[in-house]
């Protein structure tokens, strides 16, 4: 039987076979968020009309016996930072409060076309800056595996959903690992696609150079099938891979890592990890030497360097991307008394609508990118970017994967952080190296650690436009998981519902 | 030494057009002496030999062809315009009584 439990190809496959019909699918799902969204809080805004009504779409295609493409009739959860026409869009922030935007994200453009139903916007860390969704102006997502804890961020609000059942299918974004780590923190799958891989046409952008749209789901299937459906060029993105897709779906299902060589970045896999994020990362290691993989060791000693330059680049750029919300044309204006010029209305909007760490992050930027520091700071930065593009490419000259934890720890307690943003972005030490370079990765839940019971997440990266490798990777080790474990992980987390 | 001062705060606030409270200017300024304290580590390795990278793709000048496409109506575009005149945004007055 097909219900909110199923996984996305099964549930794409019964629509299709008017087993059930997209719109009693679509109704299952915002119960379920009806029913745990009062204790996960994984959404911001939920279009049950708007749902409903791309249901019924799809019900009437099957009816016509029109052709459908591989998601038709799912549901799906989608990032507060995707602009989608006439919903309301705020990227966690009080400054975009209300806002309503005039027109679809190309990635939303391309869902709706594949007759994906849109369930709702999901809460975030306020403008994707954070990685506990501490900083979203609209209170805390929690992880559905422990109320008491982080679903891990920027992307909580869509793991968390993925995770408690909410929706099979989620979109979200990573510029430092804000995919790959909430999917290791709530037992999901999270991919960050190449950059340029996925359009950002529509994304309300945090760092341009970094940012990029990317999938979650339950299984390494269901997020090559959403990757295929959001991928590809865009002319609207100047920024947009012009190449063919790679072939991730097929890739997922190939099931075979036999011949290929898996590099251990010696840096993220020892000092400084929990002990039982290692113990599952190395089981895994093992697992893929079971099915025919050969495990190299590669050593990448720039990327302790990487956190600190990207907490130098992503805020410059930053900087400069939220110059637009200037209380102009869009969003909160605050103080327009008739008596204030432009300049002092802007600062005082600016001020009342960021939150802390923006603001921090603002203020960060504008000084790293000032004359005076640039060379010091933003300068220096860049130059490590080219090192650690440089070890990325020298350990893929050794190997057709790399493989790292995603995170040092499994998820943390609401609020263990929060007041040392220094501690905070030593969570994403291990993917933001990724985002530097540009290359993918995938996250892919590998177990629960055995002193908290709590998910673990393994890192599988490939070279830029070589997603399929860690699809390939991901798929089988999955597959050899599951027939280990004889039942999907998610099935150990708490229920939160009747079902 | 601190790397930087509540003065400095202050004066990069204003250029980033963020009207700041004593106590927040306070505040930052402790946090963004600690974060730069931990970010200045980069300054050891950038050496003068190695080329800077500032985005992960080399590929410049990306163009398309000159044409008019349909895009926003004026009322799409006014529709978020926290006040608006017609067919205009209405800001606050630009230029001051200098």
């Amino acid at each position: 039987m097909t219900d909110i439990f199923s996984t996305a190809s099964e549930m794409a496959s019964a629509v299709a076979k008017k087993e059930i019909s997209s719109v009693e699918l679509t109704q299952a799902h915002l119960d379920r968020i009806k029913e745990t969204d009062g204790k996960v809080h994984s959404f911001l805004f939920v279009d049950e009309s708007g749902a409903l009504e791309q249901a019924k779409a799809v019900d009437v295609k099957i009816a016509k016996g029109e052709s459908l493409s591989p998601l038709a009739g799912v549901p799906l959860a989608l990032k507060d930072i995707l602009a989608q026409e006439g919903i309301p869009t705020t990227a966690g922030s009080k400054i975009l409060e209300g806002w309503r935007p005039p027109y679809d994200a190309t990635v939303v453009t391309k869902l709706k076309e594949a007759g994906v139903v849109i369930l709702g916007k999901t809460n975030m860390d306020e403008f994707a800056m954070g990685s506990s969704t501490e900083n979203s102006a609209y209170g805390t997502t929690q992880n559905p595996w422990d109320l008491t804890r982080t679903p891990g961020g920027s992307s909580g609000g869509s793991a968390a959903a993925v995770a408690a059942f909410q929706a099979p299918i989620a979109i979200g974004t990573d510029t430092g690992g804000s995919i790959r780590q909430p999917a290791a923190l709530t037992g999901i799958v999270g991919v960050k696609p190449t950059y340029g891989g996925v359009s950002r046409y529509g994304v309300i952008a945090y760092s341009s150079s970094l940012d990029q749209v990317g999938p979650f789901a339950r299984t390494v299937l269901d997020t090559a099938l959403l990757h295929e459906a959001i991928a590809g060029h865009d002319e609207r993105d100047s920024t947009s891979i012009n190449a063919p897709v790679p072939q991730v779906v097929a890739a997922a299902k190939r099931g075979d890592v036999k011949g290929m060589k898996i590099g251990v970045i010696k840096e993220l896999s020892g000092a400084g990890f929990q002990a039982g994020v290692l113990a599952r990362f190395n089981e895994s290691l093992d697992l893929l030497v079971s099915q025919g993989a050969e495990i190299v060791e590669v050593s990448c000693p720039n990327f302790e360097y990487a956190l600190a330059a990207y907490y130098l680049i992503a805020p410059s750029e930053a900087s400069s991307n939220l110059a637009r919300f200037d209380s102009m044309r869009y969003g909160l204006r605050v103080g327009d008394d008739g008596k204030r010029g432009a300049e002092e209305v802007m600062s005082i909007t600016r001020d009342a609508g960021f939150g802390k760490e923006v603001k921090r992050r603002i203020i960060l930027g504008t000084y790293a990118l000032s004359s005076g520091y640039y060379d010091a700071y933003y300068g220096s930065a860049q130059k490590v970017r080219t090192l650690v593009k440089q070890d990325f490419e020298a350990a893929f000259s050794k190997a057709d994967v790399l493989v790292s934890p995603v995170t040092p720890t499994t998820a943390f307690k609401i609020g263990e952080k929060s007041n040392d943003p220094v501690a905070m972005y030593l969570s994403d030490i291990a993917t933001i190296p990724v985002n530097m370079a540009g290359i993918g990765g995938m996250s892919l839940p590998v177990g629960l650690a055995d002193e908290d019971g709590l998910p673990v997440g393994l890192q599988i990266l490939a070279p830029v436009m070589q997603d399929d490798r860690f699809y390939r990777v991901g798929g089988t080790l999955e597959a050899a998981l599951l027939s280990k474990w004889g039942k999907p992980i998610l099935a150990n987390a708490p229920k939160l519902g009747a079902k | 030494m601190a790397e930087i001062s509540r003065e400095d705060v202050a004066h990069l606030a204003k250029l980033a057009r963020i009207e700041m409270t004593p106590d927040e200017l306070d505040h930052m300024a402790t946090e963004l002496d600690s974060i730069l304290g931990a970010v200045k580590a980069v300054s050891k390795v950038a050496t003068s030999e190695i080329a800077p990278t500032s985005h992960p793709l080399e590929m410049t000048n990306i163009f398309r062809p000159d044409v008019v496409k349909p895009s926003l109506t004026n009322e799409q575009a006014l529709s978020g315009a926290p006040a608006k005149d017609e067919e205009r945004f209405k800001v606050p007055q630009i230029l001051g009584e200098e």
